[in-house]
């Protein structure tokens, strides 16, 4: 089953990394990634830019709206995500918790509701 | 008596001992609890009109299976089905029903209750989760039991079983790291289901009562799963102390006879004698915790028996370890009435003035506490026993509690508010 799991930190407590503290990031996160992938369960996976660079828009009250900013105006931010495909929520869990971000922010982990065979 | 109708003795059988466990069988393959409990009550339907037509079969548990499995094959076939979920084929298909003996059922009930303890469900569900799914209490019961509107509880369950169903939780135990926390539910759930079993008791002729018989059950299959684990023994040896005394619990006319009034001779030795070695066991295991406390203090009142009084000052200090370590309404409650009895009346109505500011005036023990107390000091107690009454949804209890009412009124008439030598 593929669950998704999204990457919650607290942007305010960022500060731009430095480039070895961003090369490092890069190879820890790269770790992680390798991992999932050696596992035979990795499927997707993006890390995004601060959520000031996004810009949400809607046509559910008929006309189209455009808004600067993110969806929810919360403390803490989507950052990335991952997609893995796993047998069941605890072994879902088990990769969320070795997941780097987890140290610093919150992972939400939601099972796919798309039916078998159209992923 | 009335020769019953064998078709009906078999499915009351088949409900009471096996439906809790072909529902573990048919939940921990498929992974999806309702669908399962509308196939085995699917079963059950068929089971009523076939076997007074063709006869009890030779294993009703096996035809019970059988008819169940097939059923739900039909639902995870079916076109609703395949569009509105996402198991994936594997499950459908494969879903490995076929190799389940129906003549050796495996008991995975433990697996069901460790499902239903997961971190993933909400909290407050999981004890009411596993009444329902393991010891087949309706929602309303539950919800009486945990003060919520039976819709409302029954709300939650659904929501708690679509849960498990769609972000897959797996029916497997916890490994030794993870069995605490969720330990910690299972064991609450059994302890709700003895709560549960005395106020339903009256349904059943059986002195030991059928969830009585289960939770015990379960309980005794914790203490062999995990025999180091001190509040799986201490809840075992709280299950056989209060079980023990079910027989002194109520008079020939179904009415409540408080513990302090028990006839002890009527107490089961062999349940106390149990009862005490699990104590024993509990407190070698380290660790004390809540049921090993209130087993400590269910075993303090039970050596009445033996020396004909009952040691009330060490029952107020195990009810204070209890109150640190778990401070509920209840404890404390409980903790002013053995106040009463040690340090007199008015110690106790003392205490209970403060325990009103956190449990409200609707508390039924508050006042039934507060109306014998008041009677021990020799105080009307009339009023007290009034709420008492008001407040209490037992039948047995509600049979004493108006007995002592009249009593405390009768007393107020002929103008000898004195205390009560009953």
């Amino acid at each position: 089953m593929r669950y998704t799991m999204f990457l919650y930190n607290d942007e305010s407590a960022f500060t731009e990394p430095s480039p070895e503290e961003m090369q490092e990031q890069l190879a820890v996160y790269g770790a992680y990634i390798g991992a999932l992938k050696e596992a035979g369960v990795f499927v997707d996976t993006d890390w995004l830019q601060p959520s000031q660079t996004a810009t949400t828009i809607t046509l559910k009250d008929g006309g189209k709206r455009v808004q600067d900013g993110p969806y929810a105006d919360t403390k803490e931010q989507l950052g990335g995500y991952f997609v893995i495909d796993v047998p069941d929520l605890d072994t879902a869990l088990e990769w969320a918790e070795k997941c780097p971000s987890v140290h610093s922010g919150q992972i939400e982990v939601r099972p796919s509701a798309m039916p078998e065979g159209q992923k | 008596m009335i020769a019953r109708d064998p078709a009906r003795a078999a499915l009351d059988e088949a409900a009471r001992a096996s439906r809790a466990k072909l529902l573990a069988v048919l939940a921990t393959r498929s992974g999806d609890i309702t669908a399962c409990e509308d196939a085995l009550a699917e079963a059950f339907v068929r089971a009523a009109q076939s076997w007074t037509t063709t006869g009890v079969p030779n294993s009703p548990e096996a035809w019970l299976l059988t008819t169940a499995r097939n059923h739900l094959k039909d639902h995870f076939k079916s076109a609703t089905f395949r569009t509105t979920t996402s198991l994936e084929s594997e499950n459908t298909e494969g879903f490995t029903m076929e190799n389940i003996d129906p003549n050796a059922i495996p008991d995975e009930r433990l697996k069901l209750m460790f499902v239903c303890a997961h971190p993933a469900i909400d909290e407050a569900v999981r004890a009411p989760l596993m009444l329902q799914t393991v010891l087949g209490l309706d929602a309303t019961d539950i919800g009486q039991a945990f003060l919520l509107p039976g819709t409302t509880m029954a709300q939650r369950l659904v929501r708690a079983k679509r849960k498990i169903r769609d972000a897959r939780i797996s029916f497997v135990l916890p490994d030794r790291d993870d069995m605490g926390p969720r330990l910690e539910s299972v064991l609450e759930a059994i302890y709700g289901a003895v709560a549960a079993s005395w106020t339903r008791g009256a349904e059943s002729d059986d002195p030991e009562h059928d969830l009585d018989r289960e939770a015990t059950f379960l309980s005794d299959l914790l203490v062999d799963l995990g025999p180091q684990e001190a509040e799986a023994l201490g809840l075992a040896a709280l299950l056989n102390f209060i079980i023990a005394r079910r027989e002194a619990q109520q008079d020939d006319a179904g009415t409540l006879i408080p513990l302090r009034d028990q006839d002890a001779e009527l107490w089961n030795r062999r349940r106390l004698v149990r009862a005490e070695t699990l104590l024993r066991r509990a407190k070698n295991a380290g660790d004390i915790g809540r049921f090993q406390l209130e087993a400590a203090i269910q075993a303090v009142h039970c050596d009445r028996r033996k020396s004909g009084k009952t040691d009330w000052i060490s029952i107020v200090q195990l009810y204070e370890g209890l109150l640190r370590l778990t401070p509920t309404m209840g404890a404390a409650v409980a903790q002013a009435a053995a106040i009463g009895e040690a340090y007199g009346p008015q110690a106790g109505l003392d205490v209970l003035e403060k325990v009103e500011k956190n449990s409200g005036k609707n508390y039924q023990p508050l006042w039934a506490a507060r109306a014998h107390l008041l009677e021990m000091a020799g105080q009307n107690a009339e009023a007290a026993y009034d709420q008492a009454v008001r407040l209490t949804k037992s039948a047995k209890a509600l049979a004493y509690l108006s007995r002592k009412r009249e009593r405390a009124r009768h007393r107020r008439e002929c103008g000898t508010v004195k205390a009560d030598t009953d």
